[in-house]
């Protein structure tokens, strides 16, 4: 256990662009699906059983493969990034929203800023290289990693943060009580440490085989929320 | 008679060329100048009036971080004082204090993209949201940053301080056109404002009487100059 890097990595606080999403919950306010406690549980349960599967399990595998190669690098560069692309190429293959992929890689982006600058390794280098920057899980895989970080540690902060995000966001936008969503958090941590240990379970697996969960709904309101012309939310 | 035109009214002290800071580290990329202010204080004005007054000489971008996503680049974009690709606005997720302090990094992308864009750029405004007294830019996205307060929100503000009119690297008290018909002091802002700091400039302005926000404009010229250690700035 590397106990203070886990919780500074899960911490809200990091500075890792996550403030500026609101993982479709804007979207859902807009469309009147949320609109108090009872509706942000529910959407908080639909994010545990599509997105956060997807997520633990892709950043648990860039991380057991980036863990691998730090301890084992190849002798060309270019055969260390192989698997990473091809993590890359599946998880875009299960974000079919071009806005969802926008908003994946614009936070991995920011995670990679802050994990170079925090845990400096030459790990970063191997993610692939794409205009706007890497996918989310694919950063913190590596940024995990590099952090020292257990594959199950990982997978966890990543499952964390699939509900973290759109919580914080429904405080900000629905003037929740705060202390309900912290209880609303706490009463579904049993559902996301299982997502989480089946994630890292699933880590070996060969890219492809990993989960696919898809939810239409999300993608067609993020793909109409990147249209508004005025919305405080980047997702 | 404008208040602004009183001659026992000094509307900028000290003289805005000096700079009390040491001076910058010399960079290979733009200067990068944060403003930030509270709600209607004239942040956006101040930027487009930025630009009208030095894009013809320097090489300019902006990006902006309005709560409502797109409100200030639109303006800046409608203005026409700068080509609108030129102008990238960030969102910022209800809290626009934590994207120019705790958490830059949609800030820090914009600006790398403008520059990898458009680049080599002699100079970025960040434009803050408008937020409260207490927001001011993180070192990490800005070299200097100025902090907008207009004499509609009351003569008091300079002596309420907060983080923004007390260390800002430069105060603008905005709209001083206005301080007859709101009844506010310039004096008392001027005296309150050297007394909360100390030897940092302030400049009285009012961008319906100089649209070009001239003396702004001298001090942001000294600070692209002295980041360049003199030489490009002004140049072209």
């Amino acid at each position: 256990m590397h106990s203070t890097a886990y919780l500074l990595l899960a911490d809200g606080r990091f500075p890792s662009g996550g403030h500026a999403h609101s993982s479709g919950l804007e979207a859902a306010v807009a469309a009147g699906r949320v609109t108090d406690l009872a509706g942000l549980e529910s959407f908080l349960h639909g994010r545990l059983s599509y997105a956060a599967p997807v997520t633990a399990a892709f950043t648990a595998a860039t991380h057991l493969t980036a863990s691998r190669l730090g301890r084992a690098p190849s002798h060309t560069h270019s055969d260390n990034k192989v698997p990473f692309l091809t993590l890359d190429a599946e998880l875009e293959a299960r974000t079919v929203s071009p806005a969802l992929r926008l908003a994946s890689r614009r936070q991995g982006r920011a995670l990679l800023r802050a994990g170079r600058l925090t845990w400096p390794s030459e790990l970063y280098a191997y993610l692939p290289k794409h205009p706007d920057g890497p996918h989310q899980p694919l950063a913190l895989g590596v940024t995990t990693a590099a952090a020292g970080l257990s594959t199950e540690e990982s997978a966890h902060i990543a499952a964390y943060g699939v509900l973290t995000g759109p919580a914080s966001a429904a405080v900000r936008l629905l003037g929740l009580d705060p202390y309900q969503v912290q209880n609303l958090l706490a009463r579904l941590a049993g559902a996301c440490d299982e997502i989480a240990a089946s994630a890292a379970a699933v880590a070996h697996k060969s890219p492809e085989e990993l989960p696919a969960h898809a939810a239409p709904l999300a993608d067609i309101s993020a793909e109409i929320h990147a249209t508004w012309e005025v919305r405080l939310f980047a997702s | 008679m404008l208040a602004d035109h009183d001659e026992s009214v000094p509307h900028t002290h000290p003289e805005p060329g000096v700079d009390p800071h040491p001076p910058l580290p010399q960079l290979d990329r733009a200067v990068r100048i944060g403003i930030g202010g509270p709600v209607g204080s004239g942040k956006t004005a101040l930027v487009a009036a930025l630009c009208r007054a030095l894009a013809d000489e320097l090489r300019l971008a902006v990006v902006t971080n309005d709560i409502y996503t797109t409100e200030d680049a639109d303006f800046l974009k409608r203005a026409g004082v700068l080509d609108p690709a030129r102008i990238r606005a960030v969102e910022t997720g209800c809290c626009p204090h934590t994207a120019i302090r705790d958490d830059i990094s949609a800030n820090l992308d914009a600006v790398e993209e403008l520059e990898e864009a458009f680049g080599p750029l002699d100079l970025v405004l960040v434009e803050s949201g408008g937020d409260n007294l207490t927001a001011t830019f993180s070192k990490g996205l800005v070299d200097q940053q100025i902090f907008v307060v207009d004499v509609s929100g009351g003569d008091k503000v300079p002596r309420k301080g907060g983080p923004g009119v007390t260390t800002a690297d430069l105060l603008v008290i905005n709209k001083t056109d206005l301080a007859p018909l709101v009844g506010a002091d310039l004096g008392v802002m001027d005296r309150d404002a050297r007394a909360r700091r100390g030897d940092l400039p302030t400049i009285f302005q009012s961008i319906a009487e100089d649209p070009h926000a001239s003396q702004v404009a001298a001090w942001v010229r000294h600070v692209v100059a002295h980041s360049r250690g003199h030489e490009h700035a002004g140049a072209h």
